[in-house]
């Protein structure tokens, strides 16, 4: 335990090293992920089978990849943090078990509908649905973590409801939004037409609300916990913190901008950039707490041999990820034209 | 009375993780299947090679996506059920299953999106690479997982410190004693399961006098493989036998219905093990054989279970019926196979109608033995889980049975209804058969419109179209 005090011991290093990797995957899902999850939030929206057939192909080549990062984001907790894992999971068992079987749905749905046509139709609503509550309960977790978990000796020692309070609602109704948000961003870049148009007609509010949400979350933590509070209002934190907020408001400017203007991919990459700023002010209340306010990273370390042995994974192994994304990416690039789909 | 949720957990586990292997087991075989097609159809450019391609492609994907969201729900049940077991041994699992994550998932799942939306997109050359990557990305999958899964079994390379594993020498650790065995046994079980399905659809098809030319393919590759890799099975199983043996006797003993070590051991046939009286009611046995098997001599000896007290034991009957399932219907894939081997020699393979009509109705042996095998192994394991170091029922999480019983009910209706369907499309699939013109090559890849078409949806506007007048 010696280590943990003086900031040059690897027990020290470790755990931040490894919190950062998790924050980036975890950051990258919520990217990722959220767009598809966004399309499927605004499915219901759109109508015509059409329109319904291009939403999904522009997604369906990456659904997969993008669901990965979740896989690597538990699992990151599981190898870093053994302790973590084992108090937050068992926490936040209902919005848990909630979204993994939204996850079944939606996944599902993918190959479903095409085998399905012309009965598709409960595939469609599966879709929708999985995409609508999968996005609530990650919007719910998150809320019960800020709000605090009940640990005694190290172990999960709350009641099965403690997760659900006005504010985690708030967060999951708010990260629908953002998700779908993004969701339209995205088909604002990949398709053309009629259906281009309307997802700029439901980016307007959608980016209000987000932004109202923003605005809310950043109010009600600091006066719920004095903690988060501090760390942003004192000085000279302030000082330090203040670009997170005016990047904010440029960021939401420059995403109404590509929302309205003659931009194709404008929006999408602002809409991004908020998600990583919300994510990074997070990251700034809560640190360097995994469970908010009562397990610290060095707390919930776990063995630097395994952490070790992971991070060398990681480091030699990661770039490679990132290259075939790329690669990917950039293999399904541009449009999805109307009607194509029908060939 | 509050339910019990230690066994509500354990239920959860068995039902989920049962409903998933089903899945890896068919894809894994499939997509080395499915790489294998496209290599020779690159090879001969034979049309109907690629027709076969894009047909197991499309069941391919209906399989994988299930296999993906059955997957994920397991990951998430370490910390969600089984919280202690994550805390105790999370040291030396997590880094394997995050490994399986780095290697394998991204692997599968990127070049999935490339392998199935790709066909007018990328050059074939890269196409069939991807196939490639993805049968490679199931096999590390497994490699990985089978290492977690063999671990419990067999623990080595660790230590424990204040009652927590902590990861000594990793080379020890991924390459436990028992992980050499049942990571062969475990993928050709994979590939054995294929195989059948395979030639079940191929002997459908010839019945029906339908997509000759394919069925014919896919009936020499399912019986080819299977005549090889049956036989094998067998030998991979006995060697894994033997190994078990040394590390978990007591395992072996209830596999067998050995109760008692009085002297060379039979082999039981059949019998009804009866756990409050240790014995074997309505046995029939051949004397010595067990010996022979197990220690490979006629006198050879080894431990019954009333070695061990009672509660270390195993649950018995399951064991011992489950390990009986398996090996019943090893034998009888090991006699379709070298059947189809000879009729195949003779030049009869397709007009042989009992064989037909048996390779037809086979197409389940693989999965109902994958899952029999599973049974018999984790079964065999308890009351541990993690042999020797962590009992099941220290292993669970703080959460209420009300809350686990939830999860289960919500997990059985949600599976059975969607995975049910799936399997329905699959045979929808099926029934549709090997059709449409192979694809003109891809068009110079600059300009090309995004059309990502949907493996599936290729073969709805097919049907539609042949529907139409
Ligand atoms: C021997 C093979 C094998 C075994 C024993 C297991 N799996 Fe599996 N799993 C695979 C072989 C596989 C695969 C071949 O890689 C899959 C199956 C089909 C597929 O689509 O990928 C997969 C998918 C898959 C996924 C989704 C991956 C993705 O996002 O692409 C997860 C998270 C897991 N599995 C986790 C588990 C866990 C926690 C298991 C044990 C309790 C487990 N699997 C047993
Ligand atoms: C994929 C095929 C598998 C099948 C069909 C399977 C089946 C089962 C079954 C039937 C049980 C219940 C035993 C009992 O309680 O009597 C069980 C227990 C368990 N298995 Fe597996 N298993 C598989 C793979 C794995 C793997 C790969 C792991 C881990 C890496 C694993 C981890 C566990 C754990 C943690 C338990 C304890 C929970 C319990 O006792 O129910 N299993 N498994
Ligand atoms: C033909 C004779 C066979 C023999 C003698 C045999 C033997 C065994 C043995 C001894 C075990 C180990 C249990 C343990 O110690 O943990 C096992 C497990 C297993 N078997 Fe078999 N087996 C045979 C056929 C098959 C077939 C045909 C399949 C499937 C197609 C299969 C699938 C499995 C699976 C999935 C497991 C659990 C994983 C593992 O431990 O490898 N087996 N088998």
């Amino acid at each position: 335990m010696s280590g943990v005090d003086t900031p040059d011991g690897l027990a020290f290093w470790l755990p931040l090293v490894l919190a950062c990797v998790i924050a980036v995957g975890v950051a990258l899902y919520v990217i990722l992920d959220g767009f598809d999850l966004g399309v499927g939030i605004l499915f219901p929206f759109f109508r015509e089978e059409g329109e319904r057939d291009q939403m999904m192909n522009s997604v369906a080549p990456f659904w997969d990849g993008n669901e990965t990062w979740l896989v690597l984001g538990g699992n990151g907790l599981f190898v870093a943090f053994p302790l973590a894992y084992s108090i937050i999971m068992p926490a936040l068992y209902i919005p848990l078990i909630l979204m993994l079987l939204a996850l079944v749905f939606r996944g599902v749905a993918f190959e479903f509908r095409w085998v399905a046509k012309p009965r598709h139709r409960k595939w469609d609503i599966a879709f929708a649905t999985g995409s609508m509550v999968a996005g609530f309960a990650q919007g719910v977790m998150l809320g019960g973590l800020l709000d605090g978990i009940t640990v005694e000796n190290g172990r999960f020692a709350g009641a099965t409801f403690d997760f659900l309070t006005p504010f985690s609602v708030m967060c999951g109704l708010g990260l629908v939004v953002g998700y779908a948000l993004i969701g339209a961003c995205w088909l604002i870049m990949k398709t053309a037409g009629p259906l281009e148009q309307q997802a700029r007609r439901y980016a307007r509010p959608l980016l209000l609300g987000l932004l109202a949400f923003i605005a809310l979350v950043s109010l009600w933590t600091p006066l719920e916990y004095e903690r988060i509070a501090e760390r942003w209002f004192s000085f000279p934190n302030l000082l330090y913190l203040s670009p997170v907020p005016i990047v904010t408001a440029l960021l939401a400017y420059s995403c109404w901008r590509g929302i309205t203007g003659p931009y194709t991919s404008r929006a999408f990459y602002s809409a991004v950039g908020l998600f990583i700023v919300s994510f990074i002010g997070l990251m700034i209340s809560v640190l360097p707490y995994l469970v908010p306010f009562s397990v610290t990273l060095w707390d919930a370390a776990g063995a630097p041999a395994a952490q070790i042995f992971i991070l060398v994974g990681i480091v030699i192994l990661m770039p490679f990820i990132l290259g075939y994304t790329v690669f990917v990416y950039y293999t399904f690039r541009g449009k999805v034209r109307p009607g194509e789909g029908y060939h | 009375m509050e339910p019990d949720a230690l066994l509500l957990a354990r239920i959860q586990f068995a039902f989920t993780v049962s409903f998933h292997i089903v899945f890896p087991a068919f894809t894994i075989g499939l997509s080395a299947f499915i790489a294998t097609l496209l290599v020779l159809w690159r090879r001969t450019g034979q049309d109907h090679f690629h027709r076969l391609a894009r047909f197991w492609t499309k069941i391919f994907a209906v399989s994988f996506a299930m296999g993906v969201v059955s997957g994920i729900p397991m990951s998430y049940q370490f910390g969600s059920n089984w919280s202690r077991f994550s805390e105790v041994v999370g040291n030396v699992i997590g880094p394997l299953i995050g490994y399986e994550v780095l290697t394998a998932f991204f692997l599968e799942a990127t070049f999935l999106g490339v392998m199935l939306f790709g066909w007018r997109r990328v050059p074939p050359w890269l196409h069939v690479t991807s196939a490639i990557l993805v049968a490679l990305g199931t096999a590390i999958s497994g490699f990985w997982i089978l290492s977690a899964n063999s671990w419990m079994h067999t623990p080595a390379g660790h230590e424990v410190r204040g009652g927590i594993a902590w990861p000594v020498d990793w080379l020890a650790v991924i390459f436990n004693p028992s992980f050499p065995y049942r990571f062969v046994h475990m993928m050709n079980a994979a590939y054995l399961t294929t195989s059948v399905v395979v030639l079940a659809l191929g002997a459908r098809y010839l019945r029906r006098g339908e997509y000759p030319s394919e069925a014919r393919t896919m009936m020499r590759m399912g019986a080819g493989m299977l005549a090889i890799l049956a036989p094998l099975q067998l030998l991979f199983g006995d060697l894994h036998g033997l190994n078990t043996l040394e590390h978990q006797p007591v395992k072996v003993a209830a596999m067998e219905g050995h109760w008692e070590d009085t002297g060379p051991a039979p082999v039981v046939i059949f019998g009804i093990p009866d756990e409050e009286r240790e014995t074997n009611r309505a046995e029939i046995a051949i004397p010595k054989l067990g010996s022979l098997i197990l220690t490979h001599e006629w006198d050879g000896r080894y431990p019954g279970l009333k070695d061990f007290p009672p509660e270390e034991r195993p649950p018995v009957t399951i064991v011992f019926y489950a390990f009986r399932v398996m090996v019943i219907l090893g034998v009888a894939l090991i006699f379709l196979g070298l059947a189809g081997a000879y009729l195949w020699w003779r030049g009869r393979l397709f007009d042989t109608p009992w064989y037909l009509r048996l390779a037809d109705r086979s197409w389940w042996i693989g999965f109902v033995a994958i899952l029999a095998g599973w049974i018999t192994t984790e079964s065999g394991r308890q009351p541990y889980i993690v042999q020797g170091l962590l009992r099941t029922a220290d292993a669970v999480s703080p959460v209420s049975a009300y809350a686990v019983a939830t999860s289960l009910a919500a997990f059985v209706v949600v599976y059975c209804v969607v995975f049910t369907i799936g399997i329905h499309y699959i045979r929808v699939l099926m029934r549709r058969g090997p059709t449409g013109a192979a694809l003109e090559p891809p068009p110079a890849p600059e300009g090309l419109p995004n059309r990502p078409l949907s493996a599936a949806q290729d073969s709805a506007h097919e049907s539609v179209r042949e529907a139409a007048p």
